[in-house]
C-alpha cells in the first residue's frame, strides 16, 4: 500500500517537470521581464545589473533548476502587474475557486449519480427521457452561454440571486469563506450550477450506461437466481460495480472543474484563481501564469493519486497487483 | 410420489419485429424428489430457455405464452416478480455455465453466501457466517475458514464453480437447475465438479435438472434424460434405455455420433444438415428434413410424445406401432 503510493508519486514527477519546463519557457521566451521591470528610462549598466540580479546570464539548466527549486518552496517572485508576491496573490484567490469548484462538483455528483442510476434502472420511463433531453442541453450549450442565461433569468428577470462577485466573505485565518453569510451562499448558487452542469450531465450519462451494462452481467443474473431483493441487486451489487469506472472519470472531472473555472469566474466576475489567470494573460504577467499552470498540474496529479487509491479501496482485483503501476 | 417439478405443455415466445419466434413449444416433463433429469440436445435446442422459464428469469421480451410450471403441485409460472423472487434460491437453486462471470467480483465469497442465506433463512448473521464456512468445506474448498474472506478472482475456475454450487445449495432448495455446469471448466476437473454436485444432491435429497451436452456425464449422473430438438422434447425416458435403445430417430443419430467408451469404432456417424432456426421450423415433425425414416405423415402433422415402450418419443413411428397392435 505504502509502496504503491510512493511509486505513484514518483511516476508523477516527470509530468510535473514537463509542466515546469513549459512555465519556465514562458519566462524565457514570452515577453522580456527585464524591459518590463526597467520601464522606459534606463542605462546599460542598470540593465546588466538587473540581468545578473535575476540570474538571466546563467546557463539554461541552472536557471531551470533554480526555478524548480523556488517553485517547490512556493516562490514565484513578484507579479509584474501588481508588484506583490505571486504566492500571496494565489493564496488570496484560492479559497474562492476551491469553494466554487467543490460546490460545482457536489452538485454534479449529488444530482448526476441519482439521475444516472434512475435512468439506468428505468430506461423507458418518461422521467428518464426528460433527464436525457435535459442532459443534451447541458452537454451542447457552452458554459458561458449557460452562465449568461442563468444570470438573465435569476438575476435580471427574477432578481433572486446576484449576478457577480462572492457576496460577503468571512476570514478564517487566511481562508476567506462565502459559506458564513447568506449573501455569500446566494452568490455561490449560479456560478456553481454553471460550472457543474456539464459535469453533471456527463456523470449522469456515464452512470446510466455503466449501470445498464452491469445489469446485463452474469453475476447480476445469478444474484437474481439467488433470489436477492431488487434493492440488494440494484443498489448493492449493480451500483457498486458501476462506481468502479465512474470514480476515475469523476476524479478527472474534478480537475477539469477547477481548470474550467476560468470561464465561469470570468462570466460571474468571481474573484478566484481563474479570473486572476485571465487578468494576468491580459497583461503578460508571466510569474502569475507560470505559478497557476504549475498549481493546476499539481492538482491534477494529486487528484489522480486519490482516484487510484479509491479504486484500490473499491476493487479487490487491483490489490493483487500491489505496488505495480498500471 | 408426487413430483417436485412438473412442466406442462410449456410454450415460450419471443415477439420480434419480424414476427413471433416460438422458442419452446409443448414442452412437458416432470422431476421426482431427489431425481436427476438430464437434458441434452444440440446448441440452440432450448435447454437453457427451459431452465430460465422454470426459474422465472426469461430475458425480455421472451415470455411464457402457454402451459404451466408447477412446483410441488403449485403453479409458479404466473407468480408476480416478488413472489417468484422468494422461490428463487430458496426452493429452486440455479447454477450457470461460466463461474468466471457468475460471481460478483467486488464481494468476498463469504459475503455472497451470507447474503443469500440471510435473504431466505430465519438465521442470525453469526450463524450465517458459520454456515458459510461449513458450505465452503462441504464443496471441498481447502482452508475454508480463511478462504471465506477471499474474493472470487483469488480462486481458480473449478474452485469458483464449487463456490457457485455452494451458493445454489446454501438455502437448501428442493430443486437445482444446473445449466452446463462444467462446460466452461478445464476437462481435467469436470468430473470432480460433477461428482461433487451429484454427491451433494444425493445427500440433501435435492432434485436436479442437469443440462449438458456431455452424454458421458448424463450416463453417469442422471436417472432419466430428455432429448430436446428445436424447442421440443424429442424423447424422454430412463437413461439406460435412451442411450442403449433410443426410440426416436434423432436420439439414435445423436447416440451414433458419440464415441462409445467400451469399444473402438472406425468412423462416427453424423446427422446430415443442421437444426432449423426458430424462424424456419418445418411443419409437422421438426426433425423431418433430416430424418432417415421420414414418411408422409411426418411433414403434415406434429407428433406428440407417444409411448414407445421403454421411453416416450415424439415420433409417428410409434403411433403406427400403437395402431398396429
Ligand atoms: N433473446 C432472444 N431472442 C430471440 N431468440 C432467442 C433469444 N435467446 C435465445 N434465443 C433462441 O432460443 C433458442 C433456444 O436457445 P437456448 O435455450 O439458449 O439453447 P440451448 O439449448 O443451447 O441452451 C435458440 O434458437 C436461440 O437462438
Ligand atoms: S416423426 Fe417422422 S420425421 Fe419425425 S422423427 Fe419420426 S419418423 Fe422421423
Ligand atoms: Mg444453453
Amino acid at each position: 500500500m505504502f509502496a504503491f503510493i510512493i511509486s505513484r508519486i514518483l511516476q508523477s514527477v516527470p509530468v510535473l517537470l514537463v509542466v515546469a519546463l513549459i512555465s519556465f519557457a514562458m519566462f524565457a521566451y514570452v515577453g522580456d521581464p527585464v524591459s518590463i521591470m526597467l520601464g522606459q528610462d534606463f542605462t546599460e549598466a542598470q540593465r546588466t545589473a538587473l540581468v545578473a540580479d535575476l540570474g538571466l546570464d546563467q546557463p539554461f539548466f541552472i536557471q531551470f533548476a533554480k526555478f524548480v527549486g523556488n517553485a517547490v518552496q512556493g516562490e514565484f517572485g513578484l507579479s509584474y502587474r501588481l508588484s506583490r508576491p505571486v504566492a500571496e496573490l494565489i493564496a488570496e484567490r484560492a479559497p474562492a475557486t476551491l469553494e466554487l469548484a467543490c460546490c460545482a462538483a457536489g452538485v454534479a455528483l449529488l444530482v448526476g449519480v441519482p439521475m444516472g442510476v434512475y435512468t439506468g434502472l428505468y430506461p423507458r420511463s418518461l422521467l428518464s427521457r426528460a433527464f436525457l433531453t435535459f442532459s443534451l442541453i447541458g452537454v451542447s450549450l457552452p458554459t458561458f452561454l449557460i452562465g449568461i442565461l442563468l444570470i438573465l433569468v435569476f438575476a435580471v428577470w427574477l432578481g433572486w440571486l446576484p449576478s457577480f462577485g462572492r457576496g460577503d466573505t468571512v476570514m478564517f485565518g487566511w481562508w476567506s469563506t462565502g459559506f458564513a453569510t447568506m449573501s455569500g451562499i446566494k452568490a455561490l448558487i449560479l456560478p456553481a450550477i454553471t460550472l457543474g452542469l456539464f459535469q453533471l450531465t456527463l456523470i449522469m450519462r456515464l452512470v446510466r450506461s455503466e449501470m445498464m451494462e452491469v445489469l446485463r452481467a452474469d453475476y447480476i443474473k445469478f444474484a437474481r437466481a439467488r433470489g436477492l431483493s431488487n434493492r440488494a441487486i440494484n443498489f448493492g451489487h449493480a451500483l457498486k460495480n458501476t462506481m468502479v469506472p465512474v470514480i476515475t472519470v469523476v476524479g478527472l472531472q474534478l480537475g477539469a472543474i477547477i481548470a474550467f473555472a476560468i470561464v465561469t469566474e470570468t462570466v460571474f466576475q468571481w474573484p478566484g484563481m481563474g479570473l486572476l489567470f485571465i487578468q494576468s494573460v491580459g497583461s503578460a504577467d508571466i510569474p502569475v501564469m507560470a505559478a497557476y499552470l504549475l498549481l493546476i498540474a499539481c492538482l491534477f496529479v494529486t487528484i489522480n493519486l486519490i482516484v487510484d487509491l479509491l479504486y484500490y479501496a473499491v476493487d479487490p482485483r487491483l490489490r493483487v497487483s500491489r505496488g505495480r503501476g498500471h | 410420489m408426487s413430483p417436485i417439478l412438473e412442466v406442462r405443455d410449456l410454450r415460450v415466445e419471443f415477439p420480434t419485429r419480424r414476427g413471433t419466434l416460438v422458442a419452446l413449444d409443448g414442452v412437458s416433463f416432470s422431476i421426482a424428489p431427489g431425481e436427476v433429469l438430464g437434458v441434452v440436445g444440440e446448441s440452440g435446442a432450448g435447454k437453457s430457455m427451459t431452465g430460465a422459464a422454470i426459474i422465472g428469469l426469461l430475458e425480455p421480451p421472451g415470455r411464457i405464452a402457454g402451459g404451466q410450471i408447477l412446483l410441488q403441485g403449485k403453479r409458479i409460472d404466473n407468480l408476480r416478480y416478488d413472489q417468484m423472487r422468494r422461490i428463487r434460491g430458496r426452493e429452486i437453486g440455479a447454477i450457470f455455465q461460466d463461474p468466471l462471470t457468475t460471481l460478483n467480483p467486488l464481494y468476498t465469497v463469504g459475503d455472497q453466501l451470507i447474503e443469500t442465506m440471510l435473504t431466505h433463512l430465519p438465521i442470525s448473521p453469526a450463524v450465517a457466517k458459520r454456515r458459510a464456512v461449513e458450505w465452503l468445506e462441504m464443496v471441498g474448498i481447502p482452508a475454508a475458514a480463511q478462504r471465506v474472506q477471499s474474493y472470487p478472482h483469488e480462486f481458480s475456475g473449478g474452485m469458483r464453480q464449487r463456490v457457485v454450487i455452494a451458493l445454489a445449495l446454501c438455502a437448501e432448495p428442493k430443486l437445482i437447475v444446473a445449466d452446463e455446469p462444467t462446460t466452461a471448466l478445464d476437462v481435467s476437473i469436470q468430473a470432480q465438479v460433477i461428482a461433487l454436485l451429484k454427491r451433494l444432491a444425493r445427500e440433501k435429497g435435492t432434485a436436479m435438472m442437469l443440462v449438458t451436452h456431455d452424454m458421458g456425464v448424463i450416463a453417469e449422473t442422471a436417472d432419466r434424460v430428455a432429448v430436446m430438438y428445436a424447442g421440443r422434447i424429442a424423447e424422454i425416458g430412463p437413461v439406460r434405455e435412451v442411450v442403449k435403445n433410443p426410440q426416436h430417430p434423432y436420439t439414435a443419430g445423436l447416440m451414433a455420433s458419440i464415441p462409445p467408451l467400451d469399444r473402438r469404432v472406425e468412423r462416427l456417424a453424423q446427422i446430415d444438415g443442421a437444426m432449423p432456426r426458430l424462424s424456419a421450423i418445418p411443419q409437422g415433425c421438426a426433425y423431418n428434413p433430416r430424418c432417415p425414416r421420414v414418411f408422409s405423415r411426418c411433414a403434415v402433422e406434429r407428433p406428440e410424445l407417444l409411448d414407445a415402450g421403454t421411453t416416450l418419443a415424439a415420433c409417428w413411428l410409434h403411433a403406427k406401432a400403437m395402431t398396429d397392435a
